[in-house]
């Protein structure tokens, strides 16, 4: 143990050292391995990722009647290779990786979605792509990790992205401990997701009509969004065999949403919370009496069918392949935070990709926290302070629907398209996780 | 041990009698001596000389349970993981016989005795009022392990036998029948026997789901249809049991895993976890509670030695209120004649349809019958004349808790007693010494506590006075069994036992409130205590006048013996500063005005926070450990001498943590040391209510437990 971390500190000096001067001659071989390893790692941090392109799916309802339940997932995957390859005239050969986020990787989203699509799109064999589930940021973690690939130096150009289809292969299809196995979601104090919004809500003192008033507001952001083709940039429409449109624009939206049309829902988690869910919550939330169920159909995310791509690479990659980077990566960060709250996550996360990035919430032009439930978007802004008039400002989740792997990539494609028509330079996107996660990914335009 | 007949049809009726017992038991010498009897009946089977089995018992009783002796005394979880797993070896020997096996269910088969019934290949019972059939491992804390946890699943599929294991109900023959515990029901034991053997020649082949490629019914726990379920069953259970009892969630588990694999690894899976509660502290809690020390009380430990059986024929009960209408119900429910005696016939009366309105509910859920129901009601006279207690053999007084009025209805009904009528008082506050005084026998006279409401709540404390002979103690015990509740024996002393030891829980919830505690923090630590209501509710429920007025009593009664307690001048703001008197008035710490009851919006007001640190765990144990200290002051004063009747008494009284095991098990739970040394921390800072009696001390020193 000792030796270990005697190791270690040695290396973190040498580290330092390295920054200022080269590598001291009198070292034995294996530290002065060390030491060359950790010059190329600090030479290599300094790589910045950009992104060239971000493109998705419409998105479309996630029932039968949707218009994307007859599209396989690969299909829809297919649908953005295609386009990120076509729009950028893209030698494939060149990709070094493809990230896809995909949350229930089951059935025909299952065994390495990514590598199924890549090869059904007729990319160049040489590509290789993995799926990873970070629950509902997978998309955005697909982002991250693309971006540290080549932050890292290791990597050049990485596709990364997301895809599900949550009226074919449906959300908790995949099982999982964390909900299914009662030995660890006992010890754990696991709720559904909307019980922690709730508890959010009644913590926070977040009444009905508030959390119904901020859905109306996304309705019609997303409605005035759409109607001005603010969309129409990033959205490949989804086409059949014969080149036939099946959808070209996101379809979940109601736009004549008002607070009184939401008033009339039911709660839609009281019924789960009082058979049990409840008093797993109280328990660890002693202070509170009882839940206010606030969340329904109309001010939690839709489910819905889509997918979705950001292309990220190097500087000279980009310039080699004719590229025009659009934005740089800042930083990105991961965090987690109290599991049965669960929806708390994206502000520790944001204030660990601010404090990298050296930077603070005023620095920020534009922010994307996706819309999972009002009460969660309502905590994340009272936590960050940030003014209604930058935040969700297209709508989210709760107008859009929430594909929960794509959705990341999505709010990123859709923070750059903004920031481009306003002309502004910094942009943030979080999420909130299941299990009390939270990402973050900041982007400044180029 | 087990005898071996052989008949005619090559049929074995092996009979399980073990000696020296009243009822079979699963233990390591039963165990062995199954061994040679399974190895010759093997051979026989190879050699074609063996049909089939019929196991059957010699006692009353079929096979109650496991041996609780042994398993409560092995510390080693290695060597209870062996016992236990031999024990499975021996049910699946007989499972795989490869001959039909039938279980000849002649009594209560219960815990491993019901567990040995589902290794046969069908069981008829005999349906008779003592055949109790079931699992009840559950509610001393522990599963079953003998493969009854996986048998049962794989028999009934996970959604059915969850809550029969997870509640441990018992259940009579016919509802065994229905939801499919057992096959057949046959009325006699020859019919029983009968019956099992023409099943075996009927069903020659025999197997078993789980040892072929069968399925568990409803499908495993990854199922589509199951899966939703099980995400919510421990949700469910954490809102029953607060993560207090870990035998259901542990046999919710051992389903859903034993569900994913093969039937060997699942038997596997449960005695894994059966030996991780066998060996935790909450099976060894339960056990002492609800095994040794109800069996202690059962046995009549505290009853006086000496003295006939008492068997009242007829009693009177006066007073046709709440309680009065109770007791009369309990006691013609067991075939006593009860004179209900009010002020007016009419009054009475009222009282009896206490009774009707009660049996009324018992038919419709087919517990009785309308023919047992009207010789119930038939036992019960209502009455207003003392005149008609001429020949009772014991009065129960259960008027108003006024000493005025008691010595009144005493004084009146005694004219028409017999000198050797055993004369009863139920209150919960007035000393028995002192009412005694109305009655001229008063070695006859005694306090009998009731719990309200009576039908349902199990427990009776028996208060000696002064002058009560033991052989009115003995009597009043044996009344109390009578009527099937569990009589605890206490001294004459304010409060008795229970209130005494009760009002402790309730003042520290409101000395947790003076102290500026968040008051539904206050109320979430009460029941994550495994206390069945919050102090502050409980208070309204009981009136907060009340609890004053026991209060100033209390001052005036101990004067400066009685430590200042933060807790009392709650009680005394909420009734002479705020007037809220408690849920009567619908306005107690709670607001009654809407339902469900919410916490008086001002109480935070005007008890605000004064920046009280007190963590959830440390507000939980002061209101547990008071109350175990005020129990071992009863103990110091002889107010109570048996450690089965506290713990017991607390349990049942007062609805104390059942998965402590009671105050003074809470004790032994906690470790001596370590409470005494927690007890110090606790005075220090609150208070000299938290001053520890010399007694536990010196049974410290003594490295003494509370047995």
């Amino acid at each position: 143990m000792r030796l270990i971390s005697l190791t270690n500190k040695i290396f973190i000096l040498i580290l330092i050292h390295q920054k200022y001067s080269g590598i001291p001659p009198n070292l034995s071989k294996k530290i002065r391995n060390l030491c060359a390893l950790s010059k190329y790692i600090l030479l290599n941090m300094s790589t910045i990722p950009y992104i060239f392109d971000a493109v998705r799916t419409p998105r479309g309802r996630g029932k039968k009647s949707g218009s994307l339940h007859e599209v396989k997932p690969v299909d829809l995957l297919k649908t953005v290779l295609n386009a990120v390859q076509e729009r950028n005239q893209l030698d494939t050969k060149q990709v070094d990786d493809v990230v896809i986020g995909c949350v229930t990787p089951v059935g025909e989203q299952g065994g390495d979605v990514a590598k199924a699509a890549l090869l059904y799109a007729d990319w160049d064999v040489s590509v290789p792509g993995f799926q990873l589930n970070r629950f509902c940021a997978s998309g955005l973690e697909a982002v991250n990790v693309a971006a540290m690939k080549v932050a890292s130096g290791w990597e050049d150009l990485v596709v990364a992205g997301g895809v599900e289809s949550m009226s074919r292969v449906p959300m908790g299809s995949d099982g999982g401990a964390l909900m299914f196995d009662p030995a660890v979601n006992a010890k754990v104090g696991f709720v559904p997701q909307g019980i922690s919004a709730d508890l959010i809500a009644t913590i926070e003192g977040f009444d009905r009509e508030t959390v119904d008033r901020y859905a109306v507001s996304s309705q019609q952001r997303a409605s005035h969004a759409q109607t001005n083709g603010y969309f129409d940039g990033s959205i490949i429409p989804v086409i059949d065999q014969s080149n036939i449109t099946i959808l070209d624009k996101d379809e979940h939206l109601r736009p004549g949403t008002t607070v009184e049309t939401l008033g009339n829902l039911n709660p839609a988690f009281k019924m789960m919370g009082d058979m049990g869910f409840d008093a797993v919550a109280l328990l660890k939330y002693p202070e509170i009496e009882m839940i206010n169920h606030v969340h329904t159909g109309g001010n939690s995310s839709g489910i819905v069918d889509g997918a979705s791509l950001v292309l990220i690479g190097t500087k000279e990659k980009g310039e080699a392949l004719g590229l025009k980077p659009r934005a740089k990566i800042l930083s990105v960060a991961t965090s987690s935070s109290e599991p049965t709250i669960m929806l708390q996550g994206p502000a520790p996360a944001t204030w660990k990709a601010l404090k990298k990035a050296g930077m603070e919430p005023k620095d920020i032009d534009l922010w994307e926290m996706n819309e999972a439930f009002a009460s969660a978007v309502l905590k994340f802004q009272r936590d960050l302070n940030v003014d209604d008039d930058i935040l969700n400002v297209n709508g989210g989740a709760i107008a859009l629907g929430h594909p929960l792997g794509a959705t990341g990539t999505m709010l990123l494609g859709t923070i750059l398209d903004e920031l481009e028509r306003r002309n502004l330079s910094t942009g943030l996107v979080t999420l909130c996780v299941g299990g009390g996660m939270g990402v973050t990914t900041i982007i400044e335009r180029v | 041990m087990i005898s071996y007949k052989k008949n005619t049809n090559n049929i074995v009726t092996l009979t399980m009698d073990m000696e020296g017992r009243k009822s079979n038991i699963i233990n390591h010498e039963i165990g062995k001596a199954f061994l040679p009897v399974l190895d010759h009946l093997k051979k026989s089977k190879e050699s074609n000389e063996l049909i089939g089995v019929i196991i059957t018992s010699a006692k009353q009783s079929f096979l109650t349970g496991g041996d609780l002796d042994y398993l409560s005394n092995v510390k080693d979880p290695k060597e209870i993981f062996k016992f236990v797993e031999r024990q499975k070896q021996l049910f699946n020997a007989i499972e795989s016989l490869g001959v039909p096996v039938v279980a000849a269910i002649n009594g209560a088969a219960l815990g491993s005795g019901f567990e040995l019934t589902l290794a046969a290949h069908h069981r008829i019972a005999l349906d008779h009022p003592k055949t109790v059939l079931g699992c009840p491992e559950v509610t001393l804390g522990i599963l079953p392990g003998g493969g009854g946890t996986i048998r049962l699943m794989w028999m009934l599929g996970i959604e059915k036998a969850l809550p029969i294991l997870a509640e441990g109900k018992r259940y009579n023959p016919k509802k065994a029948l229905e939801i499919g515990l057992i096959d057949e029901l046959v009325a006699d034991k020859e019919t029983l026997m009968q019956q099992a053997e023409k099943w075996i020649l009927d069903n020659p082949q025999v197997s078993k789901p789980w040892l072929e490629k069968g399925r568990i019914p409803g499908g495993t726990a990854k199922s589509p249809k199951l899966a939703p379920m099980i995400a919510m069953a421990s949700a469910m259970m954490v809102k029953r049991t607060r993560n207090n009892y870990p035998a259901p969630q542990a046999i919710l588990n051992t389903m859903v895993e034993g569900s994913l694999v093969d039937f060997e690894t699942a038997l596997r899976i449960e005695s894994r976890y059966f030996t991780e509660l066998i060996t935790g502290k909450v099976s060894t809690n339960m056990t002492k509670a609800f095994w040794y020390d109800l069996n202690s009380i059962k046995q009549g430990e505290s009853r006086p030695k000496g003295f006939g059986k008492f068997r009242p024929r007829k009693i009177g009960v006066i007073g046709a209120g709440m309680m009065g209408s109770g007791i009369a119900y309990v006691s013609a429910k067991v075939g006593i004649q009860v004179m209900l005696k009010d002020v007016s016939v009419t009054i009475a009366e009222r009282g009896k349809a206490y009774s009707e309105k009660l049996l009324v509910k018992g038919v419709a859920r087919k517990k009785i019958t309308e023919i047992e129901k009207a010789a119930i009601l038939d036992r019960i006279t209502p009455t207003e004349n003392a005149e008609d207690f001429k020949d009772c053999d014991l009065i129960i007084e259960a008027v108003f808790e006024n000493r005025a009025l008691k010595d009144q209805v005493t004084k009146e009904a005694q004219k028409f007693l017999d000198e050797d009528v055993i004369f009863a008082s139920n209150t919960s506050t007035l000393p028995i010494s002192g009412l005694a005084k109305s009655y001229d026998h008063q070695e006859n006279f005694i306090g009998l506590h009731f719990f309200s409401p009576v039908d349902k709540m199990q427990l009776v404390e028996i208060i000696k006075g002064d002058n009560t002979s033991e052989e009115t103690i003995a009597r009043a015990f044996d009344y109390v069994k009578l009527i099937k509740k569990t009589p605890i024996v206490v001294n004459d002393s304010r409060g008795f036992y229970t209130s005494r030891v009760f009002k402790t829980y309730i003042i520290e919830g409101m000395a947790l409130l003076n102290e500026g505690n968040l008051p539904n923090k206050i109320e979430q630590a009460g029941l994550n205590a495994g206390m069945p209501v919050g102090p502050l509710a409980l208070i309204d429920e009981v009136s907060i006048s009340l609890v004053v007025d026991i209060l100033k009593q209390t001052k005036k009664d101990l004067g400066d013996k009685d430590p200042p307690n933060p807790g009392y001048d709650v009680a005394f703001r909420m009734i002479e500063e705020f007037n809220r008197p408690g849920k009567a008035k619908k306005a107690g710490f709670y607001d009654y005005s809407a339902k469900p009851k919410k916490i008086w919006p001002a109480l935070r007001t005007h008890f605000p926070d004064k920046g009280s640190n007190s963590t959830m765990v440390e507000m939980q144990e002061r209101l547990m450990i008071i109350q175990a200290i005020e129990t071992v002051r009863c103990m110091e004063e002889g107010v109570i001498s048996k450690v089965a009747d506290a713990n017991i008494g607390s349990i049942f009284g007062w609805g104390f943590a059942p998965f402590k095991g009671g105050t003074l098990q809470y004790i032994n739970d906690y470790g001596m040391k370590e409470f005494i040394e927690k007890a110090a921390q606790l005075e220090q800072k609150y208070g000299a209510r938290f001053k520890l009696p010399q007694s536990l001390h010196d049974m410290n020193h003594k490295n003494l437990t509370f047995i």
